[in-house]
Formats: C-alpha cells, structure tokens, sequence
C-alpha cells in the first residue's frame, strides 16, 4: 500500500501505513495542538473504505512532541469512524494521559434522551401548536386578572399582606422620580400641538382656537396616555425585570412556600401604587401640556394672555379632566398588570428576564392604546 | 523550597475593602501539578484570595508571580493574557443561562482558537464527554439538575485546556456521591492532563482525598495560620484551631 502524503504545513504530521492485509498503523508525530487545527477525516474514510477491508487499527505516537485536546479529539473521531466500521482500535500506541482522557471520555454513554428533538413539525401541528398556546396565553391573562381581583378585595377588606414600606417605595419609584421625564414628554407634545394647531388655524384667522385645540387634547387623551406610555416603559419594565429576577432566584418560591400569596405581597402594592400615583401625574402632565401650548400661543402667535386663559377655561370642562384622569387610573393598573403578569411568567434564565421586560413594556403600551380607544367609542356614544 | 520555579507564587498579600482588611501577610506557593487547597470557616476571605489570584480583585499590598512573572505588576492586556492559561469553576457554576451547553464550551474556543466548525463540534463534544454530559450539548443550563451544572461548568473551565484551574467551592450543594465523582474527576484530570490546581472549599473529605497541600486562612487574626499537607495539619499541627476543623471538631485523641 502506498503510504499516504504527510501534511507538511502544519506542525504536526499525519500518515497512513497498510503494513499486513489488514492493519491500519495511524502515525502521529510532532506538536498536536488545538491552536493549529485539525485534520479532516476524508484521508481515513478513503483508506478505511479501500478493500480488502481493514479489520485492525492500531496507533504510532512514538514521535508526538507536545498534544492536548486536539490529539484527544482527533484520535475520538477515528475511534468513531473506525468501529461505525466494524474496525478493532487499539489504542496501546497512545500516550497514556489520551488513554485515560479517551476511557474517562466513553465512561459515561451518550444521553440520547437528551438530545433535542430538532426536527420540523409538519406545518399543520405547527398552525395548532401556535392557536394551543395563544388559547393557553389568553387564558393565563384572564386568570392573573381574576387573582388580581380576587387579592384586590382581601385588600378592600382589610385581610391583604403586603409590606406598607414596599408601597411607600413604589410610590416614590413610579410617582416622585418618574417626573422628569413625564415633565419633558408633556411639555413637548404640548408645543407640538399648538403649533400644528397654530399652522392649520390660522389659515381661518382662528388662531383663538389653539387653547381650544390644545387644552381638550391634552386633558382629554395625551396627558392620560402619554404618562400610561411613559410609565410602561419606565416602570411596567422595571416590576417585569424585579419579579423575573425573583422568579430565578426562587425568591418567588420562597414566599409561597411560607404561605404569603405573591399575588398580595408582590402585585398589589405595584398596582396600588401605580393607580395611585398615575392620576396625579397625568393631572401634572395636563397642566405642563396646557402651559406649553400657552407659551407657543403668546410668544409665536402674540395672543393675548388672559385671552388664550378664558378660551381655555370656557373649552375645557371638569368633565374632561375627569375622563382624562379616570382614564389615567385604568391605565395604571394595565401597566402595573402588565408588569406583574410578564414578570411572574418569566423563565429561569438571565434571557427570560429581558424577554420578559420587553414583553412587558409591549404588553403594556397594546393594552393602553386598546383601551383608549375603547374609550374614545364609548364616550362618543355617551355624548361625553 | 523546591528548586522548581512554582507555577503560582504569592508574596505578602493583603486583601482589603476600601479600609476593611480581610487578610494580610499571605504568602506561598504552588507546584506545578499540584492540587493546592484554600481552607477556613466560613467568611475568612477564602473567595476574596482566589479572586486575587484570578485577577478579579487587587490586592491592597503585595504580588501574585505566575511562573515567576509577576501578575498585578503588568498591564491590564498582560493580564489578560496571562489569566487565558488558567480555567475557573465558579461556585454555582456561572453558565451563560441563555446558551446551550454546546454555545457556552464553544465560546471561549470561538474567541481564543480558529477551529472549523466540524473541529469546533468534535472538540466541544469532547469536553462534554470527558464530564460526562455526552450528548446533552442541546440542553440549556436551567435544564440541568445541579450536578450537572457543575460538570457542564467543568467542561467549560477546561475548553482551554488550561494550565492552571481554579475552583470555587465545587462540591456546594452537591450530594455526597456527587461530590465524591467530582474529586475523582478532578483527581483524573491532573493525572491525565497535568493541571495546577487551586481549590477553595470547606468540604472536609475532599480536602483529605485531594489536597496536595493547602493554606489555611484564620477569621480572628486575619491572616494565614498554617501551609502543608492536609493531613500533616489534621494530625501534626500546633495550632488547636486547624485540628479543629480539620476534624469538625471532634476530640484530637481520635487517630485517623
């Protein structure tokens, strides 16, 4: 037999030698290192498949300098192939620290339990393992909402659990530190309304209307919204992320086992305390709104002030803060449900967590846009 | 001292935080080869000297030689590529939790080696072998009982095939047998691969089964009791509180 070439590039060498009928001697020499690759095995499959058949194969590593993993690898890989042939491999001509990594290798079998069912499911089962799972994601929501209730009249009674310093702090988390940023958005979107509202009315000569224009957007939808949407992102998130990670440190666990329902001691003082502080913000985001569209309207158009204050005050009506207001409430609590609901679902892993932060924020953002406009229908219908 | 060069040297380290002195005046060395043991009770400052050692945290005072290269001396890229011939086992493993066990042995190959992606798979199913997960490359580490965690962060530490392994506590909550197969596997590893290895751990039989030699670290005077064999210590020490622990307590008469 001819022997096979030796792969010259590389720091280590390679070669093949049919000495009997049917013996393959496997010669390593030089540096076996995983830092300089490793050789294919097409060499050995070609000299395996030659007949007549090898029945035997046996190891040379007198010359080996220098081996880790990669020597381990590689002569693992021509034990494979060489028995899927029905090949005896005699691995006596191995270093005896390959020997010992090769035998601590094969002790334990494969798991093959364990490997994972990769392959595709018909397109059929895939369309009813997707409806199954929505079913089962519309069920989980409605049955959190009824916990949520549930908890929410033990705390109407008196009987719920909770840490009243938790509340304290949720209230300042969500309600004091979130003004900043509700302070800004409120203040833009109501200097972007004047001046859409200034551009288009006076068009007319109806620039007086911009108080109007301003002061019911503002009171009516985007103060409620705009401090839901912000609140999502900032807090929804947040409880999403605090419970998921509770939920990986089997900090969750632990309150059940102690019999302190989650539902009490971790939901309701997040929902409280967004229901609570999320009124009171959009009232403040009314006023910075209102305030913006009053300064574009003074300085850029040179309304009169206390014209653009009586426009306003005759527009403007209790009613309509109150639905923004009232609106502001809901919201609160579809963000704090949100929040709550993507966290506790949330897996045991760093990326579940993240998953479920985001999940939550979008959770929370679809939900108030729904029901806002659920809201503009039925408001419309009631003539409010 | 052996003429040897020791492959880790330490030389009158002091560990504080900020102005908290958790250990000071600790110095020795470890053999190439060797399986070398930190021990103490509990919130010695056992962890705080590996992490010294692994270049996680600076010491106060004093220096850290790999081979004779002194480690806290050199620049942080020096560092780096010192700390690429040593592998750790952290306590609860430190898997990568959103990575198959497949990804998170690749990982460290992917960045240090150039392997094609057959070579990539044969060596990565290698190393899980050797800790006997073969065939669980697909499984995420959540899927794992603890054990298993443990091992799969073994193959992991050893994806380098590194000189130098450093283990955090590895057989905390771990069950008996389970700690006993890892210690042989460790015990398995030296042998075949010729590892230096540092272990932190107050598991008393592994201490007695390993441990080449070890350090042993005192709460109340802050620094370092005693240096030598485990069991030269358990029978042959001056000092009571090593014996103590080294027999949990039981009556020195007591000959093991």
């Amino acid at each position: 037999m001819r022997p096979a070439r030796d792969i010259t590039h590389a720091p280590y060498a390679l070669q093949y030698d049919r000495p009997g009928d049917d013996t393959l001697v496997v010669r390593l020499a030089g540096s076996w290192k995983l830092e300089e690759g490793l050789p294919a095995m097409t060499e050995l499959q070609r000299h395996l498949e030659v007949t007549p058949r090898v029945r035997r194969l046996i190891f040379d590593a007198h010359d080996v300098t220098a081996w880790d993993s990669g020597l381990v690898t590689f002569v693992r890989e021509v034990v494979e192939q060489s028995t899927s042939r029905q090949v005896v491999v005699d691995q006596r001509g191995l270093p005896a620290g390959v020997q010992r990594l090769l035998a601590l290798a094969a002790a334990v079998p494969e798991q093959e339990a364990a490997r994972r069912r990769g392959a595709r499911l018909p397109w059929l089962t895939r369309i009813g393992t997707a409806v199954l799972s929505g079913w089962q994601g519309a069920w989980d929501i409605l049955s959190f909402i009824g916990d949520t209730v549930l908890a929410s009249l033990r705390l109407m009674r008196g009987k719920a659990f909770f840490r009243r310093v938790d509340l304290a702090l949720f209230l300042q988390q969500c309600g004091a530190q979130a003004l900043g940023i509700v302070t800004l958005i409120s203040f833009l979107v109501g200097l972007i309304l004047a001046f859409i509202g200034a551009v288009q009315l006076r068009k007319f000569g109806a620039q007086i209307y911009v108080a109007d224009l301003v002061g019911l957007a503002v009171t009516r939808e985007m103060g409620a919204m705009m401090t839901g949407i912000i609140l999502a992102g900032r807090t929804g998130a947040a409880f999403a992320a605090q419970l998921g990670t509770m939920q990986v440190n089997e900090e969750i666990d632990a309150l059940i086992t102690l019999g302190i329902p989650p539902m009490e001691f971790l939901v309701l003082p997040r929902m409280l305390a967004l229901m609570l502080m999320m009124p009171v913000l959009c009232v403040y985001a009314d006023l910075v709104g209102m305030l913006a569209g009053l300064l574009v309207s003074t300085t850029l158009l040179h309304m009169p002030l206390m014209e653009y204050l009586n426009e306003t005050q005759r527009a403007v009506h209790l009613v309509d803060c109150g639905l923004g207001v009232g609106k502001s409430v809901v919201f609160g609590a579809l963000v704090a449900l949100a929040g709550c609901l993507r966290g506790m679902q949330s897996g045991r892993s760093a990326a579940a967590v993240g998953a479920a932060a985001t999940s939550a924020v979008v959770t929370g953002i679809v939900w108030i846009i729904a029901t806002d406009g659920m809201f503009a229908v039925v408001t419309e219908r009631l003539g409010i | 001292m052996a003429a040897t060069m020791p492959r880790i040297a330490v030389k009158d380290l002091t560990m504080a935080y900020g102005s908290v002195v958790i250990q000071r005046d600790v110095t020795f060395s470890i053999q190439p080869g060797e399986i070398f043991i930190i021990m103490g009770l509990s919130g010695c400052g056992k962890s705080t000297l590996l992490r010294c050692l692994m270049g996680l945290v600076r010491p106060a005072q004093g220096e850290v030689c790999y081979d004779g290269e002194p480690f806290w001396a050199a620049s942080a890229a020096e560092r780096a590529r010192m700390m690429r011939r040593c592998g750790v086992l952290y306590q609860s493993g430190a898997l990568w939790s959103s990575m198959t066990l497949a990804e998170n042995v690749a990982l460290p190959l992917e960045a240090y080696r150039a392997l094609r992606p057959r070579a990539l798979r044969a060596v990565v199913s290698l190393k899980l072998a050797l800790v006997g997960l073969a065939g669980c490359e697909e499984l995420y580490p959540f899927e794992l009982s603890g054990g298993m965690r443990k091992r799969a962060a073994l193959a992991r530490a050893m994806a380098l095939d590194p000189d130098i392994l450093f283990f955090d506590e590895p057989s905390a909550g771990l069950d008996p047998l389970s700690s006993r197969r890892l210690d042989e596997l460790i015990l398995e590893l030296r042998a075949s691969l010729g590892a230096t290895i540092v272990v932190v751990t107050h598991e008393l039989a592994s201490i007695l089964t390993i441990g080449d030699n070890s350090i042993f670290l005192d709460v109340e005077t802050k620094t370092m009791l005693a240096v030598g064999h485990p069991k030269t210590l358990r029978d042959a020490s001056p000092e009571p509180k090593i014996r103590a622990f080294l027999r949990r307590g039981e009556a020195d008469a007591t000959t093991a």
